[in-house]
């Protein structure tokens, strides 16, 4: 695929009909909530929403409320891509038959555990069957609707209730899983990583996903405050520290062919403005506890992994 | 008699019932192969490489999905079909409920095969007995001739406004899946109208306007939510109402079926062999009821008085018809081909016995678990059954409620 020039502006993005409305139930300063409202507002036409269980499908439909001003279904955890499957299927049955005669776009919003965990599966398949659907996976890396409990999404050293910073073990042990480069390997025509920081890159990216012919996995970067524990009033400033620091950098791979985003690209041309990992983990109390001196080893892991990361993105990126 | 000209065709179950979907003219179908199940999707996947249905044939990577996606489709307004057996619809389990919860219509195969473990190919109905609560329509079938034709009446009955309930069609693995029969099949065009067009009622949507019930840009619904002790409770009973309104759906749709075939499954929800003045009965679902005629014939020519009831609807459970057919007979064996471990017996013995209990006569209820892993039932074991019977009548006693017939022990 080729990379349009489409462009959002602010005026435009604020004139657009709000599809995930106000009045849904998510906590203050929620980062998800944020995602799926700036990414209904880069939809191209008549949108089909599938949801994963999770917060996302939590707050936004409490019968009889809804925010959702699109058709939107949930079934349950681990199968959004297969639901996104079933519906991208009978919309292309129907239009062959004559009993539809629009083009609409699928998107299946799934949270951290329902895309690395129990759900990949589901999503694997549907990347190999190439349905034409936008896969948005919305990262606060860890179980929070069910009360904070670490996921594959859950990176190291995190404390969270199944993975708690106890006197011996220092938070989550293991790395997080590299999701969005495992979509990558699937060979799909678009792939890209987000946050709610850069809400332009974001809506541009979500608009090149839906005009991707096939799958497409968007991977969108939302702090949590309860579960990450920090003021409800720094969502953004978390999102964009997690940027600036290289542990989320932002990128596209069309067709496979990596390119750093604009945010990122900056860090690659410009090193010096690369933060330290501990600007960003020192604003979470989920890692307080790697700040204690016999835990301090973990803080140095996670620089090196997150450096170890970088430098190898920057290689597919052809930025070294 | 048969109104329509049809053709004989040596078919096998999965065979004629690829061929009933196919006639049904299905939009969607997503499945995932298990023996003995493969055929039904490889007949299916063949109708699509030679360009003989206009149908989206996705080959999902579990059963999970496959009926993930039919749900979605069918909620997207697509007519959809699956299949499945053994550990494939146990995968399933979790999405059974969640369809018929949503109310989506989606219509299933089930070659019913034993669960592991052991792992074991063959017919049993430990399967599909375990999902008798999930909410859909279980209708057992005797021979491929019936499978056929069931098909084509569960899409009406799935469909059907006023019910909008996923359906099962079960049939015996390899005794029926594998087994070449005499199917008569109807011309494609007389299917499609018999079926017809998929119809998607009115329901109130959002800010309380009217909307078809499917996922429409044009009258979003929301659909699926969180619903909590405030709702959660009157949904479940509004889909007891709906399944409780299927008899009398299935039961028309069977006889206007009839008036086009000329085929006739009793009542549609059961069916009655030599029954009106039998004093010793079996009761039993699927192909063990042809074995079981036979020795009915036997006995009937030897002067004992032996009947047959057959459900051919398990859900919903026809009580009123059961009662009706069994209250005058004095001893009845219910023949189980699954098992409740540690309960007493198996699922039909349970509904069978349960539905006499208000029977203006009770007649004694024995209970045989019989055929489990495609263990055959010959009809010598079909006589021990009813001669067990007929000890009961003589002695007036049962001596063991709970037996397995066919077993080493």
């Amino acid at each position: 695929m080729t990379a349009t020039s489409w462009k959002f502006t602010a005026r435009e993005i604020v004139e657009k009909p709000e599809l995930f409305t106000p009045g849904h139930r998510a906590c203050a300063g929620c980062g998800p909530a944020i995602a799926l409202r700036q990414i209904m507002k880069a939809t191209r036409g008549p949108t089909i929403v599938t949801n994963a269980t999770g917060c996302m499908e939590v707050v936004s439909t409490i019968y009889p409320y809804t925010a959702w001003k699109v058709p939107w279904i949930h079934t349950a955890f681990e199968n959004a891509a297969a639901n996104a499957s079933g519906i991208e299927a009978a919309l292309k049955a129907m239009k062959r038959k004559g009993r539809l005669d629009k083009d609409i776009d699928v998107i299946a919003f799934a949270g951290d555990g329902g895309t690395f965990d129990i759900g990949i599966q589901a999503l694997s398949g549907a990347a190999e069957r190439r349905h034409d659907f936008l896969y948005v996976l919305y990262d606060n890396e860890a179980y929070m609707n069910t009360g904070i409990q670490r996921s594959g999404g859950t990176p190291l050293g995190a404390s969270t209730t199944t993975s708690p910073a106890g006197k011996v073990v220092p938070g989550k042990a293991q790395f997080k899983k590299p999701i969005a480069e495992i979509m990558v390997a699937h060979e799909i025509p678009y792939v890209a990583t987000a946050s709610i920081a850069y809400w332009q890159d974001l809506l541009t990216k979500t608009r090149r996903g839906l005009e991707a012919e096939g799958p497409a996995f968007l991977h969108v970067f939302t702090p949590c405050p309860r579960g990450w524990r920090y003021d409800t009033s720094k969502t953004i400033e978390v999102a964009r520290l997690a940027v600036d620091t290289c542990i989320f950098p932002l990128w596209e791979a069309m067709d496979g062919e990596y390119g750093l985003s604009p945010q990122s690209k900056i860090m690659a041309l410009k090193p010096e403005r690369k933060k330290p990992v501990t600007e960003y983990l020192k604003m979470q109390r989920r890692f307080g506890h790697l700040f204690q001196p016999k835990f301090e080893h973990v803080v140095s892991d996670i620089q090196k992994i997150t450096d170890q990361r970088w430098n190898r993105l920057l290689k597919k990126c052809n930025m070294t | 008699m048969a109104t329509v000209q049809q053709k004989v065709l040596a078919l096998n179950g999965d065979e004629a019932i690829a061929l009933a979907a196919k006639q049904s003219d299905v939009d969607v179908v997503a499945a995932y192969p298990i023996t003995p199940q493969t055929i039904i999707v490889e007949k299916f996947s063949e109708y699509v490489a030679d360009g003989e249905v206009d149908t989206e044939f996705v080959c999902t990577e579990s059963e999970h999905s496959a009926l993930s996606a039919c749900l979605a489709a069918s909620a997207t307004g697509a007519r959809t079909f699956t299949a499945s057996a053994s550990a494939g619809l146990a995968l399933m389990h979790e999405i059974l409920y969640v369809t018929s919860g949503c109310r989506v219509p989606v219509v299933m195969a089930i070659a019913n095969r034993a669960l592991s473990a052991p792992i074991n190919i063959h017919c049993d109905h430990s399967d599909s007995m375990v999902e008798r609560d999930c909410g859909w329509i279980q209708l057992y079938v005797e021979n491929s001739q019936e499978a056929y034709d069931s098909i084509i009446q569960a899409f009406r009955i799935a469909e059907h406004p006023d019910l909008l309930l996923p359906v099962m069609v079960c049939l015996d693995a390899f005794f029926l899946s594998h087994t070449l029969e005499n199917v008569a099949v109807l011309p494609d065009e007389v299917v499609r109208k018999f079926v017809g067009n998929r119809q998607i009622p009115l329901v109130t949507g959002h800010e309380g306007k009217k909307a078809p019930f499917k996922l429409d840009p044009d009258n979003p619904l929301t659909m699926g939510p969180l619903d909590l002790y405030d709702y959660y409770f009157e949904h479940k009973r509004q889909q007891e109402e709906a399944i409780r309104r299927s008899p009398q759906i299935i039961r028309q749709i069977h006889d206007e079926y009839t008036k086009l075939t000329g085929r006739k499954y009793g009542n549609g929800l059961v069916d009655t062999y030599r029954l009106e003045d039998a004093e010793i009965a079996a009761v039993c679902v699927g192909s063990a009821a042809g074995t079981t005629k036979t020795v009915v014939d036997e006995l009937r020519a030897e002067g004992v008085k032996a009947g047959l009831l057959r459900l051919r609807s398990f859900r919903p459970l026809p009580v009123a018809d059961i009662r009706k057919a069994l209250e005058n007979v004095k001893a009845v064996a219910v023949m189980d081909r699954s098992n409740s471990f540690g309960g007493h017996g198996g699922a039909v013995f349970h509904e069978v016995r349960h539905s006499l209990y208000d029977a203006k006569s009770h007649p004694h209820v024995v209970n045989y678990i019989y055929g489990l892993g495609g263990r055959d039932m010959p009809q010598s074991i079909i006589r021990d059954i009813y001669g067990d019977l007929q000890e009961i009548l003589r002695t007036k006693q049962v001596k063991e409620y709970v037996q397995f017939a066919g077993v080493r022990e």
